[in-house]
C-alpha cells in the first residue's frame, strides 16, 4: 500500500459519513424546494418555482431575523468590547485566564436552560414586579423583541468576548505607551491605536454571533412567545406542524442564501475597511 | 471599568444562579422561593421519563463522541498527506458542516432519511424471507447518532488538525529515518502527541451532543433526549423539578469542560 492509498483510506470513512449525512441531506432540501406539497402533508416531485414565489408569506420571519440578528450582534459587541479590553489590557496576568474562563463557561452549558432562566427574570414576577415597587409599574418585558434581544446578547456574549480578547491580548502594550508618550490623550490612543488593532477580533466575533443567530430557534421560541419569531421558528412550524416540506425547503434554501450573501458582503466590507486602515497607518 | 466588568459577570451568572436557587425551593411554584428543600432533586431522579431521557442522551452522546473522535482523528491524520482539489473539497465540506445552522441540518436529515426509508422499507419487506417479520427503518436513536456524529466529526477534524499542524515534522521524520514502519511511528510518536487534542475533541463532542436540542428535535423520532424533555416541560409550565434537572445538567457540563481544559493545558506543556 502506498502512502497515498493509505491517506485516502484514512479519510474515506469520515468522507463517506459527511457525504451521506450532510451533502446528501442538503441536496435533498434543494431538490425538495422545487417540488410541491402532497395533499396529506409531505412532498411530491415537480419542477416549479411556486415555493419561492410564496416566500413573501414568511416575510415577517425574515424581517425579524434580519433586524434582531444584526441588532443583537451589535448589542453584544457593545457590551463585550469593554470587558474584553479590561481583561486583555488592564488585568493582572495572574487573573486573566481564570476571568476569561469564567466568561466562556456559560457558553458551554446548555443554552436551553440558560435561556429559560430569562422567563423568570423578565416574566410577571421578575423584573416587572421589581419595577412596580419603584412605581414604574406595569411594564411588559417577556414576549417582546426586547426580551429576545436580551436572550440573544446573554446567550452569545461569550462568543463575542473571546475573539476580541485574543486580538487585544496580542496587541503590543508598548504601542499604547508610545502613543501616550507622544502626547495622545487616552481616548485618542484608543481610537487610533487600540480600536484599529482589534478589528480582526471584532470582525470574527460579529461573524460568529451573526451566523449562529441567523439559524436561532430556541431564544425566540422561549422568550418571544410566538409573537417574535425567527426563520428558525418558521422552519419548525413548516416541518413539524403543517408538514409542508416543499415550502419549508424553499425557506431553508433562502435562509442559507441570505446568510451567504450577508457574510460575503460583510467580509468584503471588513477587508476594504482594514485595507484603508493600513493606508492611514502608513501615512 | 472594573465596576463595569463586575456588572457583566453578574449579568452572565444571575440567570444560572436563579435556576440553581429555585431548584432548592420547597414549594410548587417555580417563581417564588418557599423554604429550602432538595425534594425536587429526588423527584427528578425518581421520574422514569427523566431517567429514560437522560439514559438516551448519555448513550447518544457517548456513541457519537466515540465515533466522531475515531473517524475525525483518522481523517485529520490522512489529510496531512492529501493536497490539491480533493483536499480543498474536503475542507469545504468540513466548513459547511460547522457553518450551516443546526436547524437546517435537522430538517435536511429528517426529510432525507424519511424519504430514503420510504423507498427502502417496502423493498426490505419484499426481499424478506416468507414468514419473517421485515424490519421497518424509522427515525430514532440511530439516526440521531448519525447526525450528531456528522457534526462533531467535523469539530474533531478541526481540533486534531490544529494540533497536528503545531507539531514539528522532525520527530516523525527522525522515526522514519530510523526505519520505523509508518504505523509504528504513528503509534509511538504522533498518537501520544495528539492524544490531548483527541480527548478534548471527544469531550467537546460529548458536551455538544448532550446539550443539543435543535437537531434532536427533528431527528430523534419518537425518542426523547434530556433537552427535548426539558423543552416540552417548559412548554407545559416550569416546575422546580425542571430547575433541578437544569442545575444538574449545568454542573455535569461544567465538570466535563474543566476536564477538557485541564487535558488541553497539560498537552500544551508537553
Amino acid at each position: 500500500m502506498t502512502a497515498r492509498e493509505r491517506n485516502w483510506l484514512l479519510v474515506a470513512p469520515a468522507g463517506a459519513w459527511l457525504l451521506v449525512m450532510l451533502v446528501l441531506p442538503l441536496s435533498v432540501v434543494v431538490i425538495f424546494s422545487f417540488g410541491e406539497r402532497a395533499p396529506a402533508g409531505g412532498w411530491v416531485p415537480a419542477f416549479t418555482f411556486e415555493q419561492y414565489a410564496n416566500l413573501p408569506a414568511r416575510f415577517t420571519a425574515f424581517k425579524n431575523t434580519l433586524t434582531l440578528a444584526p441588532l443583537g450582534t451589535l448589542a453584544a459587541l457593545i457590551i463585550a468590547y469593554p470587558l474584553a479590553y479590561q481583561l486583555a489590557v488592564r488585568t493582572d496576568p495572574k487573573w486573566k485566564t481564570i476571568l476569561l474562563v469564567l466568561v466562556i463557561v456559560p457558553f458551554w452549558t446548555s443554552i436551553l436552560i440558560r435561556s429559560y432562566a430569562w422567563i423568570f427574570i423578565l416574566g410577571g414576577q421578575g423584573l416587572p414586579a421589581l419595577l412596580d415597587v419603584f412605581g414604574l409599574g406595569d411594564v411588559r418585558l417577556i414576549y417582546t423583541p426586547f426580551a429576545v434581544t436580551v436572550g440573544i446578547v446573554y446567550g452569545y456574549l461569550p462568543l463575542m468576548v473571546f475573539p476580541i480578547y485574543v486580538a487585544l491580548d496580542r496587541l503590543d502594550k508598548r504601542l499604547l505607551e508610545a502613543s501616550s508618550d507622544l502626547g495622545a490623550r487616552p481616548f485618542t490612543t484608543f481610537l487610533r491605536v487600540t480600536l484599529p488593532m482589534s478589528t480582526s477580533g471584532i470582525a470574527t466575533g460579529c461573524m460568529l454571533v451573526f451566523i449562529l443567530l441567523m439559524g436561532e430557534f430556541l431564544i425566540p421560541a422561549l422568550l418571544g412567545g410566538g409573537k417574535v419569531f425567527f426563520v428558525g421558528n418558521a422552519l419548525v412550524d413548516l416541518f413539524l406542524q403543517s408538514r409542508n416540506w416543499a415550502f419549508g425547503s424553499a425557506v431553508a434554501v433562502m435562509l442559507i442564501l441570505v446568510m451567504l450573501v450577508t457574510v460575503t458582503v460583510y467580509m468584503r466590507l471588513i477587508s476594504r475597511l482594514s485595507a484603508t486602515r493600513e493606508d492611514v497607518s502608513i501615512m | 471599568m472594573r465596576l463595569y466588568s463586575l456588572f457583566v459577570y453578574v449579568f452572565l451568572y444571575t440567570p444560572i444562579a436563579i435556576i440553581a436557587l429555585f431548584s432548592f425551593s420547597a414549594g410548587r411554584s417555580a417563581s417564588q422561593f418557599e423554604g429550602f428543600s432538595i425534594k425536587w432533586y429526588g423527584r427528578a431522579l425518581n421520574n422514569p421519563f427523566v431517567m429514560d431521557a437522560l439514559g438516551n442522551s448519555l448513550f447518544v452522546a457517548f456513541v457519537s463522541a466515540t465515533l466522531a473522535s475515531i473517524l475525525g482523528t483518522l481523517a485529520a491524520v490522512g489529510l496531512q498527506g492529501i493536497k490539491g482539489p480533493a483536499r480543498a473539497f474536503f475542507d469545504a465540506i468540513i466548513y459547511i458542516a460547522v457553518m450551516i445552522p443546526g436547524i437546517v441540518i435537522g430538517i435536511a436529515t429528517l426529510i432525507a432519511l424519511v424519504t430514503v426509508f420510504e423507498v427502502v422499507n417496502p423493498w426490505l419487506a419484499n426481499i424478506w424471507p416468507e414468514g419473517g417479520d421485515p424490519p421497518s427503518l424509522s427515525m430514532g436513536t440511530p439516526s440521531l447518532i448519525a447526525a450528531h456524529t456528522m457534526f462533531t466529526l467535523a469539530l474533531v477534524v478541526l481540533i486534531v488538525r490544529a494540533r497536528l499542524q503545531g507539531l514539528e515534522g522532525a520527530l516523525s521524520e527522525a522515526s522514519a529515518d530510523l526505519y520505523a514502519p509508518p504505523l509504528r511511528t504513528f503509534r509511538l510518536i504522533t498518537l501520544p502527541l495528539i492524544a490531548p487534542a483527541i480527548l478534548a475533541g471527544f469531550l467537546l463532542s460529548f458536551t455538544f451532543s448532550f446539550d443539543d436540542f435543535i437537531i434532536a428535535f427533528f431527528v430523534a423520532g419518537s425518542e426523547t433526549t434530556l433537552p427535548i424533555y426539558i423543552f416540552s416541560s417548559i412548554r407545559r409550565g416550569v416546575t422546580p423539578e425542571v430547575n433541578a434537572i437544569g442545575t444538574m445538567v449545568m454542573l455535569a457540563s461544567l465538570v466535563l469542560l474543566v476536564i477538557a481544559q485541564l487535558i488541553l493545558r497539560r498537552g500544551d506543556k508537553r
